[in-house]
């Protein structure tokens, strides 16, 4: 089963997320963002690239969208596409991740949407049975 | 709906009703086929949130093609006041003045319509489209700063266009007050290379013909006639808006508690105007306007030059002139008359377009004595209409009108309606020649998901906002 859906919304894209931990919530949010991004066609090794961030936030919601904005920021600013991210320091208000992803190549990847923005409208993470779930809007 | 209860003022204005925490009641500019539409998404919730912001003048409103956004409702328009009030970047939008442009030509339809692939292919070549196009221009940083200072009239000397482009361009093509030091490194670096590029999405550039023309002599002033050639181009400030939405909405998100302003969502976070941050934010949103109007100058100037290389006519015989440049993604200080007294207010147009009537110093020379162009671009078979601000607008909305038809269908209702169909095939049996970098954009963008142009355009007509004056249909289109 995938760990998230997509949910209508009629000028944006809207997605929801879930995960057995906050992680891995975090993870899949993280791959929810990419999948709408990019398409990558299989083969051509690029060269990994390791990044260090640190993200702050007033709750987790605030941090969930301050993760996934800074990883735009890294593909938008630097064409840096986070193929694996591995949260080493977590609580609701900050955590540090490492980001293991390559460098954009046209002829590899290919972009599906351009996401402008991953908005706080309507931004919610709770805790379900099946451990937790979010929703995030992404500008498009 | 949400539960929203709206009432029915006439045929064109439903009231939402000032409940809880509302500071002003709503208002939306809707006929009863808008309304129904209106029951299918939170844009009505939408526009009972911003009425919670503080500050805010008379009503929340809602152009008639109003649709589900983030924060406000794209089509929103609401005003604050200078002290009391605030500041929303959600409110401008991430593409900070994504806005369109209208040039006319000597051209008729029949002096291109054999050469119209030829034309279409080379400004689909010239013009860089696509998610994260990269332009022809590498700006210095000190050419940068210049841009986010000068807007269009950087363009202008840096020879892309005319000094006279610039009369027609609302704010002159400049918003005055813009400061690149309160623009983040990272806006900066993200705006360096995308000067002079159209972008994805929404973002089109369409060659298009006079069709019909409601008022005769408001067409008269702008130049327009029946069977000539005209071109739109819809975009705005590309990544380094994004950035400066992101960053000051992050920004004032973090210290939404300090401000003590209750949101009943996230992305309505905000400052007061007084506030450093608030006037920060004013600053910094200025340099992405004015970064959008060098961008959509410089590809004006690129469409003239590929319409004269491609048919071998000289400037004054194809003559492209710009009838008018507007912006529809803002906040913009300006005076209105409330209560009788003069006042100047913080307008925010997310999705709305300005349409100053006839009079109004901020009115280009030419126009003044008929009103300001109101330009209003609809699906890719639709067309544009160009219209004209009316005194109605000052008393009712903010000098506002709509700024296109608003979507009705998500992008996914949109792809899963294309399945199996070429819209690109289904265009052109429409008489429409379409060029797209992606299947993708095509299909999302496909002419059903939109409103009914008509009817969005008639609510403003016949509510006396902005008057028709000419409609004009798509011949060929390119999109990112």
């Amino acid at each position: 089963m995938s760990n998230y859906k997509f949910f209508d919304h009629t000028a944006d894209i809207g997605v929801e997320v879930t995960g057995r931990t906050r992680k891995e919530l975090f993870v899949n949010a993280a791959e929810a963002l990419f999948d709408v991004m990019i398409e990558s066609k299989t083969g051509g090794e690029e060269a990994k690239q390791q990044k260090k961030i640190t993200v702050e936030g007033s709750d987790i919601a605030d941090l969930l969208i301050n993760f996934l904005r800074e990883l735009l920021y890294l593909f938008n600013g630097e064409k840096f596409i986070t193929g694996n991210c591995e949260i080493i320091k977590f609580t609701n208000k900050e955590l540090q991740a490492w980001l293991t992803g390559e460098s954009f190549n046209s002829k590899k990847h290919l972009i599906k949407t351009e996401i402008k923005a991953v908005t706080y409208s309507g931004a919610k993470v709770e805790k379900i049975k099946a451990g937790w779930r979010a929703r995030v809007i992404f500008d498009v | 709906m949400s539960g929203i209860i709206l009432e029915k003022l006439d045929d064109n204005r439903w009231l939402l009703p000032q409940t809880g925490g509302m500071r002003v009641p709503g208002m939306i500019y809707a006929n009863e086929k808008i309304y129904q539409l209106l029951k299918g998404d939170e844009s009505a919730k939408q526009v009972a949130n911003v009425a919670h912001l503080p500050g805010i003048v008379k009503y929340s409103l809602a152009m008639p093609d109003v649709h589900w956004g983030y924060g406000f409702p794209i089509g929103g328009v609401a005003a604050f006041d200078l002290d009391e009030g605030i500041i929303s970047p959600g409110g401008v939008g991430y593409d900070i003045n994504c806005g369109c442009r209208l040039m006319i030509t000597n051209l008729t339809l029949g002096d291109i319509k054999e050469r119209l692939r030829d034309l279409t292919t080379a400004l689909y070549q010239h013009i860089p489209s696509g998610v994260g196009s990269k332009g022809s221009i590498k700006l210095s940083g000190k050419d940068q700063k210049k841009v986010l200072e000068e807007g269009a009239a950087w363009a202008v000397k840096a020879g892309f266009g005319l000094h006279e482009d610039l009369e027609t361009t609302e704010d002159g093509g400049a918003i005055v007050g813009a400061d690149p030091e309160q623009v983040s490194a990272r806006a900066l670096e993200r705006g360096k290379q995308q000067l002079g590029t159209l972008g994805s999405g929404n973002h089109f550039l369409e060659i298009e013909v006079v069709q019909e023309i409601f008022d005769e002599a408001a067409a008269q002033s702008f130049g327009l006639h029946k069977g000539q050639i005209a071109v739109m181009i819809h975009t705005g400030s590309r990544g380094l808006g994004y950035q400066i939405c992101d960053d000051y909405l992050a920004m004032m998100v973090k210290h939404a508690n300090e401000t003590g302003i209750a949101l009943p969502d996230r992305q309505l976070a905000c400052a007061y105007l007084k506030s450093g941050r608030g006037k920060n934010y004013l600053a910094a949103m200025a340099c992405g306007a004015n970064y959008a109007w060098a961008n959509r100058q410089i590809l004006m100037h690129k469409t003239r030059e590929v319409f004269e290389k491609t048919l071998r006519m000289s400037p004054r015989d194809v003559n492209m002139r710009l009838v008018y440049d507007v912006c529809h993604n803002i906040a913009k200080i300006e005076e209105f008359n409330i209560g009788g007294t003069i006042k100047k207010l913080c307008v925010h147009r997310k999705g709305a377009t300005r349409a100053f009537p006839a009079g109004h110093e901020a009115v280009p020379e030419r126009y003044r004595k008929v009103g300001q162009p109101v330009l209003i671009p609809g699906d890719m078979v639709s067309g544009s209409y160009v219209l004209v601000g009316q005194e109605k607008a000052m008393e009712e909305t903010f000098g506002s009108a709509c700024h296109g038809a608003g979507r009705v269908m998500s992008r996914s209702q949109a792809i899963k309606s294309s399945r199996g169909r070429s819209i690109a095939r289904e265009l052109s049996e429409k008489g429409v020649l379409v060029m797209a970098g992606s299947k993708g954009t095509l299909n999302e963008e496909m002419p059903e998901a939109y409103k009914n142009l008509q009817d969005v355009v008639q609510v403003m007509h016949d509510s006396g906002i902005a008057r028709k004056v000419a409609r004009l249909k798509s011949l060929s289109c390119i999109k990112g």
